[in-house]
Parts: structure tokens; C-alpha cells; sequence
């Protein structure tokens, strides 16, 4: 896990490709604007998405935001611990608090996406 | 004051708080009336005796605030005091205990009043027919909405299925639009606050079912382009809705009916003084034009040949929206409110919830930022936006008003001013507990320079301190388990 | 005005400090052309003696129960209010304040409606259950709406013995919101379940019951549970408060959301409102519910507290996607029922619904005998019972309002096919003597 190479989304959302399959979370910057996360709804396996889709949900006490996947594909596999435990996204949002892994049906958006360097200096907007 | 045990420790077997009559019939069984197949093993309810009960509950209503304690300038909410003498009325045996279903002849008290309390609201408003049975606004809101939708459908219009509102509105306006079906178009507000009427007419066309509009709106201010935005909205052949919550700001000034609106409701609990209960009972009565009283709720009060009934033979009603006629208790206590008021009365009740609005207003803008700095209507917003700048929220301002000894004014809300304060004084409170309150406020602007470490950890001297919001919705314990 | 503290002098100190030469001129935002011209059309006002004098003639001219031994019910009822609920409901610390936005200053409200869930759970035997809804009618379809949007289906079975005000209610929903409702037909003074059954599909998402139901009837909760949780529909069942007293409560049926009526716990009559909806639901559905919920959590001490939670539901959080519009509950109306149910508790309440139907049974025997006179049923009944009238039932209250009772329910009015019949009910309050009274006025 080396969120240098992970690709990141305007919307906060980072993607980390191995071969076809992408693992969806949100960054650093994200959860502290969020603050401490209370819940988080994530999809059932098997459903298909295509970028810009909100796959879930993600809850402050206060607040709650759609989650919009990055790119398009198919959900294979979801942190079932976040159920128990959506602090994760606060305290590793790049390991422990990842979301959803799809399996993935355009791997070209990938290029759409921009590198750990970009988003760094990119304006942040909420 | 420690926050109390709950009723549950407090349980003893064996014990009981009211004693019960012995039973003057045969007994028989309950397992040969009703079967032992229908019948309960266990009834995990607590056992107390009376002092315990009383004791308990008095200890607990010493941990809130209220307004019959102090100044509770809570935005948006209309904390005014409730007179006793509504309570008292309202409590009277004759209408307390009255069966809802008994014949419309044994029912005539309840239902004058009841009648009385609709025609004062369409003096107020302007408007031709009320229903008194939503029983809180969010509840008017929506039977208003869905008085317009059967009015649509009838005229063939049923194809209108957007509902257009302020980004500064209410939350219960877009939930309450969902709920009729409707899809949400959300307008962004003007420079000034208000409406853009450019932004409006861009919104509109022939999909458009309804515009809702607060007015005065949510910060303070009157919508004076009211009837060009009414005249605009009808002539995209959609309906305009005006949410009542701050009807007080205006009486005897303004009647919504007469700038274009078609229908709107009213809060009992702000405008009219009723008591808010610890949220609830509400009341939030609908008064409508002309042509869309065919719609109102089913059944309705009337009057034909000196006898008040109830009016169940309206064939394009939008039907029942509770069980009984809504919360009738309450409209009496409104109804004494109205009559100790008079048309004179009410008319003050504005003036002085205005003046009293623009003298916080006029003594605050200096210490804090306020975003719409003009004259205001019974509300103003303001904002911590300066204070943050040092560390200090909007949130940390309101705890510390707390260590002063007030309720605060309203936070996050309305959602388009960032750390706002949302401060609402009413007409009920002096110009001693105002200039008090000034003297809290321009001391927390002070303390957020000079000591904001105190603001940051406020409250200092309540039952409990700041409470854990995040644990409370990550693992929610939503009732007491013995352990 | 005693509610209005400005003097002339306060007002023109006021005036001075915000720049403007008179009231008049803090409303120029509202421009001419709209603005009211003369004075409201109202009464003038009263004086405190004069208000009292008018609403104590208002008052003399309803039939109350200070009059009239009461046998109505059919939904709202005359229960015993212990002196407890008026005195801990008259506290101004409660009445007068709003809801808890402000928890530091506010565990009053906080705790009491932590308690008040917790009560509704015991009483249910369900998970978890909210701070209230308005009342029964609304509860119902609130429960429906939740159903639809858990099993993510469109159509909502009621059976034609739930109360026909909750059903119209229910109808009014379902049009607004564009969800199809379909009622189950009864047979005699039950759901028909064999009906019921056949029209169970895939589409269904709830099937709502009353139980006991609008003719104070048991129904058979557990062969409905099976039939509604066979198709994946889940379980709507709405609940009299009392009843659970004695009564087997729906969540030992496996209900997913149960729905009551609470006025029966402390709140009075009072011409059918203020009531009190009272919801609660399986775990799993948590955050499907409607309405406030408090939690329990504590401060940065480590005291414990309460605060409003799950609220990222609500409408002031999700606006357009809250799961219901609800802000204002029945707040005052929530408190006084776990005033009621702490004073009664575990005895007092059993011995509530032991006293209603052995006293509903007694009576039922009565009438049973009289010439003319048949309950519709022999079904078990909790405390309220369904008789055929020797003459139209309007002709049968005549006479017993002359006897100084008021009597049941005209059956006919809701179901045209039930004309000449009558819903009796009879609470702890009623005693022998009223009810002999009433046997034998209808022997006339």
C-alpha cells in the first residue's frame, strides 16, 4: 500500500489498480474535512458501476455525502468491517478504511484520473 | 446537579405508583377468556412507588432549560413565553375529556372553538378555507403539497412533478416535496438573500408543480419582489406555497394571501405561543384559496343552522392525514391566545418581535460578522466566520452562552451561511434581558481573542459536558439494557 | 399587553440605537402594494376573566366523561390518568422548551425519551423504537412508507380490520407518495387469512395488521407472520398499548415494525388530540426509521448522557432523501406516557388490562342474553366487542345518553354491510353498575 502511486479523483477518491481489479477509498484530505465518520453504506456485491456513480454513502454525525466511484466496473468485494468499525476511515483511510474493489470495465479511465503529485497541489474544493 | 439514575435502577420488585379498583364483576380466568396461546410471559416493565416516579421526573426537569427559566433566542424556533391562562383553558374537563367520535351534538364546545380558531386564521392570512388537523408543519407542509397535487391532476396537469426551492430553505420543504413524489429543483438565493427572480424564471417551465417559499425567509429577511414572484411562478401555470414558520414577524402588516400566494400553513407552537413541549405537540394548520378548499383534508369543521359539524361529504378531498381532526388541544390554546390578542394585539406582537430583532441586530454587527447586514425582519443571522479565523466555531460560541445562562441561538442552519448563528428574540423579552444578552455576546467576542480555550471547552457548569456525538451514532444504544 | 414587556420609553431607547424614526419603518422592506390596508378582522380581545368565562361555556356544552359514563372507544380511550402524569406535565422545565438541539442543557427531555424508547421496547418486545410520531394513523403509514424502502417494493397490504381512519389515512399516503395499497377483506370480526394469503405477491412489501384489531378482536399473528415472511414482505402490526399488558406483544410474533396508538398511556381524550405514535422496529432497520431517536453516549468526562443520534436520517441533514419529512414529535405526549408506565409498571399495567376484560367480558355476557341484542362473534377479545342492535344504532345512543352513558361505535358507518351494529368498549374506569345500566337500557 503506497498511496504515492495510488490515482485520485477531484471528488476525493482514491483508486489503487492491481491488473483489472481497483480498491476504492477516500483520501486523507476527506476524512478530516468529514471529520469523525459514523457510518458508512456501501453497495452489494455484484453490482456494476459506471464513473461518476454514487456507490454509497458516507455519514459524520452531522453530515452525509454520496461516495462517487472514480471509475467504471463491477463490485466484487466490500470492507464488511467498516459495518462495525467506520472509524477506520479516519484513522488509515488508505488501508484499513478502503471501500469498496471492482472489478474494472474501462481500464482507460485510469488515465482520466490524476497522479498522487497532481491532487496534492490540485485546489481543493468540498 | 448530576444527570439521574434512569427509572429503570430506580426498580424494585413488588412496588407500584397508583392504586387500581378491585374488580366488581365474576372473574374468570385469562387463560379461558383469551387462551394461553395469546397471552404474555413477561411484562419487563420497572416496578416503583410514587415518590420514586415524581422524584425522578422532577430531578430530571432540572437538568433543561426552558423558556419559563430564561432567554431562549433559539433562530427559526419561536421560543416566546406561553401564557398560563391558555394552559389553563385548554385543560378545562370539558374539552379534555371529550371522546372524538361521540356525536357532533355532544361536541359543540369543542367544535366552536375549533371553527372560531380556523376564521381567526383566515383573518390573519387572507386566505378562504383552513384545516386545523396536520398536527405540526412539516405535516402542513405536506398536506399543502398535497392539496396542489390533487388540484393538478384534476385540471389535467398531473404531468407537473417538480418542486422548486430557495437554497436557503428549510430542511422538511425538499423532504416533505419527496414525499408527494415530486422531484427537488434547488435555487440558488440573490446577493441580497432573497429569491433571484432571474434564477427563479429560469427554473420554471411546464414541469413545475409548486415553488416553496418562506416569507419572511429563513434569514430574516421580507421577499419584497413577493407578488412579482407569485405573478412569475403563475404564469408557468405552477402553484407557489408559502411556509408559515415566521408568520410572526408580519401580523396585521401582511397577509400572504394578498401578495399571490395559494396556500400555506401556520406553527400554532411559534406563532400563536402554544407550548413547544420538548419538541411536540406541534400544530401546523393549512389555509388555502378559494379553489383549492375542495381539497383540504377530510373531515373539516362547518357550520349550517347554528350547529357545528363535522364535515365528512367532500368528495375531492385529498382524504385523512391523521386519525382524528389533529391536535385540538393545541389549536384551543391558540384560539385563547388569538382572543386575549386581538387584531391590535397581534399587530404589536410583530412590531416588537421585529424591534427587538434589530436592537440585537444593531448592537451585535459591530463584534460579530453578519452577512445580510440590513434591517431585518423578527430574525437575523450571524455569523462566527471571524472567530473561526482564531480557532473558535459557531458551536463553541453557543456552549459558552450556555456558561452565561442563556439557551443559543440556532446553529447550522440556514445551510448557505457558514458558522451561523441564527438569533430570534421575540417579542415576549425586555430590553433588560436583551441588553444582558448584548453584554454575553460582546464578552464571547472578547474571549475569543483574549481566552479561547474557555469558549472551546464550554459549557463549564451543566449536568453533563459536551457529549460524544460520534461514538453515540457509531454504536448506537438506543435503550437501557440491565447488565 | 401582559406578553409584551416594551414600554413607550423601551421602545424609543430601541428605536434611538438602531437609527430609525419609528416602527413603522423597520417593515419598509415590505413594499405598499402588499400590505394589509386597516385592521385585521378579528374579535377584540379578552381579559383573562373573560377568557376563562368563555371557554368554561364552551366547555359546559361538550358531553365529557364528568357527565357521561363513556363505552365508545374505537381507537381513542377513556383510561384512568394517574395524578402523576398532570404533575410531572405541568412542570414549565418540560412544556417550555423545545426540542433537545442543546444537549448539555437539555438531559431533562434527553433522558426522559431514553427512557420512553426503552419503555415501548419492553412493552413491544422489539429492538428499538423512536422518540414518537404523531399518532397511530400517520404511524401506520409512516411504517408502510420504511417498508417499501427496506424490501425496496411498491405495494402495501392492509387488512379490513385495521381501523378505518388509520386505512384512510394510509390511502391518502400511498396516493401522495404513488405506492399502490390493496386492503384484505375480512371474515366476520377477523382478517380472512386464506384472502390474505392470495393476495400476498412479490410485490408486496408489508402486510399491515391491528392486533387487537378495530373489532377488539385477536387475530392470528403467528399464521400471518408465516404467510407475509414466506413472500420476503415484512410484518406491520399496530398495537393497543394496554392490551400488551396481558396480550402475547408483536415482537414475540416476529413483527419488523410495530405501530400503536398511545393515548391510552396518560394522555386524555381530548377530541382526538394531541395523540402520540408510537414506532418501533427490528435492529436491522435502525436506520430506516423515522423521526428522532435518542442515544445514550457520554461527555468528555466520562458522565454519562444522551443525545439526539442517527440523525443523518433526518430532513434537516438529507433534506430531499430523509426518510420522512417529520421535525416536531409529540414530544410532551411521549413523557407523559413513560410517566404512566413508570407509575403503573409491571403490576399496575397487567392489572389495567386484566380490569378491561374481565369488565368487557362481563358486559358482553350481559348484553348477549337481551332480546334482540347478538355479539357478531365468539372470537377472543381484549376489551372491545362488536354487537348487533335491536334498532339503528343511532336510535340505541339516544336512549342511553338518557340513561347518562354514551354509547358504542355505529359499525355502520365505516363498513355499510355492518348497519344496526355496534363497537362497544369498556375500560378500567367503567364499573358494574354502568354497565347493568347500559344492559338494560337496551332491553327497552
Amino acid at each position: 500500500m503506497d498511496p504515492s502511486k495510488f490515482k485520485y479523483s477531484k471528488t476525493h477518491e482514491w483508486v489503487n489498480a492491481e491488473d483489472d481489479t481497483a480498491t476504492i477509498g477516500i483520501t486523507e484530505y476527506a476524512q478530516s474535512e468529514l471529520g469523525e465518520i459514523v457510518f458508512v453504506e456501501l453497495p452489494e456485491i455484484g453490482i456494476s458501476f459506471s464513473k461518476g456513480d454514487a456507490f454509497g454513502t458516507i455519514e459524520s454525525y452531522k453530515t452525509v455525502s454520496d461516495l462517487i466511484t472514480p471509475i467504471s466496473g463491477e463490485v466484487v468485494e466490500i470492507n464488511a468491517e467498516l459495518a462495525e468499525s467506520p472509524e477506520f476511515v479516519n484513522e488509515s483511510p488508505y488501508e484499513k478504511g478502503w471501500m469498496i474493489k471492482l472489478k474494472m470495465t474501462k481500464l482507460a479511465e485510469l488515465d482520466e484520473l490524476m497522479t498522487a503529485q497532481q491532487y496534492e497541489n490540485a485546489p481543493k474544493e468540498h | 446537579m448530576n444527570v439521574d439514575k434512569t427509572i429503570f435502577e430506580y426498580s424494585s420488585p413488588g412496588r407500584v405508583g397508583v392504586t387500581l379498583p378491585d374488580l366488581d364483576v365474576p372473574e374468570v380466568g385469562v387463560d379461558t377468556l383469551v387462551g394461553p396461546e395469546n397471552l404474555r410471559d413477561d411484562l419487563p416493565l420497572p416496578e416503583l412507588s410514587q415518590t420514586d416516579v415524581i422524584r425522578h421526573f422532577t430531578r430530571l426537569s432540572l437538568a433543561n432549560y426552558s423558556v419559563d427559566r430564561g432567554f431562549y433566542p433559539l433562530g427559526s424556533c419561536t421560543m416566546k413565553y406561553n401564557p398560563k391562562i391558555n394552559e389553563e383553558v385548554a385543560s378545562l374537563s370539558g374539552f379534555a375529556n371529550m371522546h372524538p367520535f361521540q356525536d357532533d351534538s355532544l361536541a359543540q364546545g369543542t367544535l366552536a372553538a375549533m371553527y372560531a380558531t380556523q376564521e381567526y386564521i383566515k383573518g390573519i392570512t387572507g386566505f378562504d378555507a383552513v384545516t386545523l388537523q396536520p398536527a405540526a408543519g412539516a405535516q402542513g407542509e405536506y398536506t399543502a403539497l398535497m392539496v396542489f397535487k390533487r388540484h393538478h391532476e384534476k385540471i389535467g396537469q398531473g404531468h407537473r412533478r417538480i418542486v422548486i426551492v430557495p437554497d436557503s430553505s428549510h430542511g422538511t420543504n425538499p423532504a416533505t416535496a419527496t414525499r408527494c413524489g415530486y422531484g427537488i429543483v434547488k435555487i440558488e438565493s440573490g446577493q441580497d438573500g432573497r429569491v433571484d427572480l432571474s434564477a427563479l424564471a429560469d427554473a420554471l417551465n411546464d414541469e413545475v408543480a409548486a415553488v416553496m417559499l418562506t416569507n419572511p425567509n429563513t434569514l430574516g429577511l421580507f421577499e419584497s419582489e413577493i407578488a412579482e414572484i407569485c405573478e412569475l411562478v403563475h404564469k408557468a401555470g405552477a402553484l407557489i406555497y408559502c411556509d408559515g414558520a415566521n408568520m410572526n414577524a408580519v401580523m396585521g402588516w401582511y397577509r400572504p394571501a394578498d401578495s399571490g400566494f395559494d396556500a400555506m400553513h401556520l406553527n400554532l407552537h411559534k406563532t400563536f405561543s402554544t407550548p413547544h413541549g420538548g419538541g411536540g405537540p406541534g400544530s401546523g394548520p393549512v389555509a388555502v384559496k378559494d379553489f383549492l378548499a375542495p381539497y383540504l383534508p377530510v373531515p373539516n369543521v362547518a357550520l349550517k343552522d347554528k350547529l357545528y359539524y363535522l364535515d365528512y361529504d367532500r368528495p375531492d378531498s385529498i382524504g385523512r392525514v391523521h386519525g382524528c381532526y389533529g391536535n385540538t388541544a393545541i389549536a384551543l390554546r391558540a384560539c385563547a391566545y388569538i382572543l386575549t390578542m386581538g387584531a391590535k394585539g397581534l399587530k404589536e406582537v410583530s412590531d416588537n418581535a421585529v424591534l427587538n430583532a434589530n436592537y440585537l441586530l444593531s448592537r451585535l454587527n459591530d463584534a460579530y460578522e453578519v452577512p445580510f447586514d440590513c434591517r431585518c425582519m423578527h430574525e437575523f443571522v450571524a455569523s462566527a466566520s471571524r472567530q473561526k479565523a482564531l480557532g473558535v466555531k459557531a458551536l463553541d460560541i453557543a456552549k459558552r452562552l450556555i456558561d452565561f445562562g442563556y439557551h443559543p441561538p440556532t446553529i447550522y442552519f440556514p445551510l448557505i451561511v457558514a458558522e451561523a448563528l441564527m438569533i430570534e428574540p421575540t417579542e415576549t423579552e425586555s430590553i433588560e434581558t436583551l441588553d444582558e444578552f448584548i453584554e454575553a455576546m460582546l464578552t464571547i467576542a472578547r474571549e475569543s481573542q483574549t481566552n479561547p480555550d474557555v469558549l472551546q471547552s464550554a459549557p463549564h457548569n451543566t449536568p453533563v459536558r459536551r457529549l460524544d456525538e460520534a461514538t453515540a451514532a457509531r454504536k448506537p444504544v438506543l435503550r437501557y439494557v440491565d447488565d | 399587553m401582559p406578553y409584551i414587556p416594551n414600554t413607550d420609553d423601551d421602545q424609543r431607547r430601541m428605536l434611538e440605537s438602531i437609527g430609525a424614526s419609528g416602527i413603522e419603518e423597520l417593515f419598509e422592506q415590505i413594499p405598499a402594494d402588499v400590505r394589509l390596508q386597516g385592521d385585521l378582522d378579528l374579535p377584540s380581545p379578552m381579559s383573562e376573566i373573560e377568557l376563562r368565562r368563555h371557554f368554561a361555556n364552551l366547555a359546559d356544552k361538550n358531553a365529557s366523561t364528568d357527565r357521561f359514563a363513556c363505552f365508545l372507544g374505537a381507537g381513542i380511550y377513556d383510561h384512568y390518568i394517574p395524578s402523576t402524569v398532570a404533575a410531572v406535565l405541568g412542570r414549565s422545565e418540560f412544556y417550555t422548551s423545545y426540542t433537545p438541539y442543546q444537549p448539555e442543557i437539555s438531559q431533562g427531555t434527553l433522558q426522559s425519551i431514553f427512557e420512553f424508547q426503552t419503555l415501548i421496547c419492553q412493552l413491544t418486545g422489539m429492538e428499538v423504537a423512536n422518540a414518537s410520531l404523531y399518532d397511530g394513523a400517520t404511524g401506520v403509514a409512516e411504517a408502510a412508507i420504511m417498508a417499501s424502502s427496506v424490501t425496496k417494493r411498491q405495494q402495501w397490504l392492509v387488512s379490513e380490520c385495521v381501523n378505518p381512519a388509520y386505512r384512510e389515512t394510509l390511502r391518502t399516503y400511498a396516493w401522495a407518495t404513488g405506492y399502490e395499497l390493496t386492503e384484505a377483506p375480512r371474515d366476520g370480526v377477523a382478517s380472512d387469512l386464506s384472502k390474505l394469503k392470495g393476495r400476498i405477491g412479490e410485490e408486496t412489501a408489508c402486510v399491515i395488521v391491528q392486533n387487537p384489531n378495530f373489532f377488539g378482536s385477536i387475530e392470528d399473528l403467528g399464521e400471518i407472520e408465516s404467510m407475509a415472511h414466506e413472500k420476503g414482505a415484512l410484518l406491520v402490526v399496530s398495537f393497543d398499548p394496554i392490551s400488551l399488558g396481558l396480550l402475547k406483544p408483536p415482537g414475540e410474533y416476529n413483527a419488523d415494525i410495530v405501530v400503536g396508538e398511545g393515548q391510552s398511556l396518560g394522555l386524555p381524550m381530548a377530541f382526538g388530540g394531541p395523540l402520540l405514535g408510537l414506532f418501533a422496529c427490528k435492529q436491522q432497520y435502525m436506520r430506516q426509521m423515522p423521526g428522532r431517536i435518542v442515544g445514550a453516549t457520554t461527555d468528555t468526562e466520562g458522565k454519562p448522557g444522551y443525545v439526539l443520534t442517527l440523525q443523518t436520517r433526518e430532513q434537516h441533514i438529507r433534506r430531499e432523501k430523509a426518510t420522512s419529512n417529520i421535525c416536531t414529535n409529540q414530544g410532551l405526549c411521549a413523557l407523559a406516557a413513560t410517566v404512566y408506565l413508570s407509575t403503573l409498571g409491571k403490576t399496575g399495567l397487567r392489572q389495567v388490562a386484566e380490569l378491561c376484560m374481565q369488565k368487557a367480558h362481563y358486559l358482553a355476557d350481559q348484553i348477549d342474553g337481551i332480546d334482540g341484542c347478538k355479539l357478531l362473534s365468539n372470537r377472543p377479545f381484549f376489551k372491545e366487542f362488536a354487537i348487533k342492535c335491536p334498532a339503528p344504532v343511532s336510535e340505541i345512543n339516544g336512549r342511553l345518553r338518557e340513561a347518562g352513558l354514551i354509547g358504542g361505535l355505529d359499525l355502520g358507518r365505516f363498513y355499510p354491510e355492518l348497519a344496526d351494529c355496534m363497537l362497544l368498549c369498556v375500560t378500567e374506569k367503567r364499573t358494574r353498575d354502568e354497565m347493568d345500566r347500559l344492559a338494560e337500557a337496551l332491553k327497552q
